[in-house]
């Protein structure tokens, strides 16, 4: 189980003054589950993704990941021990062909599972398992490439940052299932999906909603879920204006 | 001649041989050609003047390869070497040159290799040079090649010129002349270290109609190294041409790069991309992400980076 006890964490903006972006984020994921993370843009679940994988140090708090504390480990240490991130916005890298990375991601694996994990987001392993990870691929291909590292790797804790986007709709009906069906019930697994996708929400565990650096709700799709879309037709109705709220705590 | 463990070692690292290679081939140790012989349809000889090198591969050859590595094992040695090199009419030929200097004393050795390159009309050239140093005294291991490159009308070369480890000071000069529809892909990939100093001066006249020229420069240049990049692209007639210089600069490394197109012709077409930068930050919060430590992260991208 991952917790995350009362996670605080800023940046110094332009002026050199403190900007808080995480305010108080108290949570748990438990093996076996998979998260729905939702909430409007900005809210602050990349960060949270962030600071789990060791990316952004929190300014205060602690995380456990099977009660032992891990908020002082680097990322790589991170990573040894079971956490894994697929980046909303994944970089580019010269000179490294895809094959390359997939087999930094995961040194065992053999070729028949490299290839099918780029087959489960929806690309041809012929024709990509060469090309090089810099420019000359698009968002897409760039966006599944990154999931394909993750599904490979297959850690403890794997963290999809919104596998949806710039993802054609056949392959990410596809994916999503696969994330479903692999972390589903699975006792030694945890998801946790940062995503908009009103297919995948409703289907999940349980669902966090982020927003202004805080968990404004969370609890099972039938908590949460009908709390969301009352709020977002508030929102297309012009009715409310502010700050989402949803008044479950 | 036997060659010693030594000189195996600096000719796998020069040329990519483990062994003596079969075919047209010269190695040149300590000043003097150690093992010389010519195939039927690529000659290896003496120059006119003795000062270095004549190579010729006839008209129509194909798929042939001819290598012609240098090693400097002996303290001190400077020498200066001229070397010739005809790619006849529709050949598709390899050269693969390269030079390492093994000096493990206080003085200095140094190889200057003067090259002249001629791609007759219709042939196809790949030539590949890696330098490398060696030792661990202070000693200088110095190279400076000098090339001059002709590819006549249809003709095609593609040079690969690599700077690894080692070399303390290297001053590297290549002029090209492209003529009507010929090609040339220039690819050199330097990494400096320590105190070593780099400099690379290319100038290359796209002289006929149709004439392209491309120049891809990956540097990285570590601890208190420096390196100068310049590149010339002068185009004289309806041609194309690109340098691209790209470089990762960490410590306390400085790099300057001078890219410079000049036309003389309105259908010229000729541009320059240059970029200087420390490592991405990204690129390597992702590798260590996937479970490297910071420097095995840093080598992976530095090794992709001069792939
Ligand atoms: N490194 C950073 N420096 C400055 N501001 C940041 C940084 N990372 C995130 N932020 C800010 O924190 C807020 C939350 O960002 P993020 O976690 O990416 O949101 P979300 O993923 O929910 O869209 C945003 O306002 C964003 O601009
Ligand atoms: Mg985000």
């Amino acid at each position: 189980m991952l917790k995350l006890e009362n996670i605080q964490m800023q940046v110094d903006d332009d002026s050199g003054e403190k900007f808080e972006i995480l305010k108080r984020i108290d949570c748990q994921f438990e093996k076996g589950k998979v998260y729905a993370v939702t909430g409007p843009n900005g809210g602050g679940k990349s960060s949270i993704a962030k600071v789990i994988m060791g990316i952004y140090k929190q300014s205060q708090g602690h995380l456990y990941l099977d009660g032992e504390e891990i908020s002082d480990l680097s990322i790589s240490e991170r990573a040894n021990r079971g956490i894994g991130y697929a980046f909303q916005q994944p970089p580019r890298f010269k000179g490294l062909t895809i094959q390359n990375v997939l087999t930094i991601a995961a040194p065992n694996a053999d070729l028949i599972k490299v290839r099918t994990s780029l087959r489960d987001v929806g690309l041809c392993p012929e024709d990509y398992l060469d090309r090089d990870l810099g420019a000359g691929l698009s968002g897409g291909e760039i966006k599944g490439i990154e999931m394909a590292q993750l599904l490979l790797r297959n850690p403890v804790i794997s963290i999809f940052d919104e596998p949806e986007a710039g993802v054609d709709l056949w392959t990410i009906q596809k994916l999503l299932k696969l994330i479903l069906s692999t972390y589903k019930g699975n006792p030694n697994k945890t998801a946790i999906v940062i995503t908009h996708n009103e297919n995948v929400i409703p289907v999940c565990d349980e669902i966090l909603v982020i927003a202004g650096g805080m968990i404004d709700a969370k609890g099972t799709p039938e908590q949460v879920w009908k709390l969301i879309k009352d709020d977002i037709e508030c929102k297309v109705r012009n009715q409310c204006q502010g700050e989402i709220s949803y008044a479950i705590k | 001649m036997q060659l010693s463990k030594l000189d195996m070692d600096l000719l796998e690292a020069v040329a990519d041989l483990k062994k003596v290679p079969q075919g047209a081939l010269n190695i040149r140790l300590n000043g003097v050609p150690v093992m010389r012989h010519s195939s039927p349809n690529i000659s290896v000889g003496p120059n006119q003047d003795g000062s270095g090198l004549l190579v010729e591969i006839k008209p129509g050859t194909k798929n042939e390869t001819v290598h012609v590595p240098v090693m400097l094992t002996q303290a001190g040695l400077q020498e200066k070497v001229y070397n010739t090199f005809v790619v006849g009419e529709n050949a598709d030929a390899t050269i693969v040159a390269g030079c390492g200097i093994h000096n493990d004393s206080h003085v200095e050795s140094r190889h200057d290799g003067i090259h002249e390159i001629i791609v007759r009309a219709g042939a196809r050239l790949r030539y590949a040079e890696k330098h490398y140093g060696e030792g661990n005294k202070t000693g200088k291991r110095v190279l400076n090649p000098t090339t001059v490159v002709t590819v006549e009308e249809g003709a095609s070369a593609e040079m690969e010129m690599v700077q690894m480890k080692g070399v303390n000071d290297t001053l590297r000069s290549t002029v090209a002349h492209i003529h009507a529809r010929g090609s040339l892909k220039i690819i050199e990939r330097l990494l400096t270290q320590e105190d070593q100093k780099a400099e690379s001066d290319i100038t290359i006249y796209l002289e006929g109609p149709g004439a392209s020229a491309q120049v891809l420069s990956r540097a990285v240049a570590q601890g208190d190294s420096y390196q100068l990049f310049k590149a010339a692209l002068i185009g004289r007639d309806a041609c194309q041409g690109h340098v691209e210089c790209d470089a990762i600069l960490m410590d306390n490394a400085r790099i300057r790069s001078v890219p410079e197109i000049q036309a003389e012709d309105a259908e010229a077409v000729l541009t320059h991309e240059a970029a200087i930068g420390k490592i991405a930050g990204e690129q390597l919060i992702k590798l260590m992400s996937l479970g490297l430590g910071e420097s095995e992260a840093i080598d992976t991208i530095l090794e992709g980076f001069l792939r």
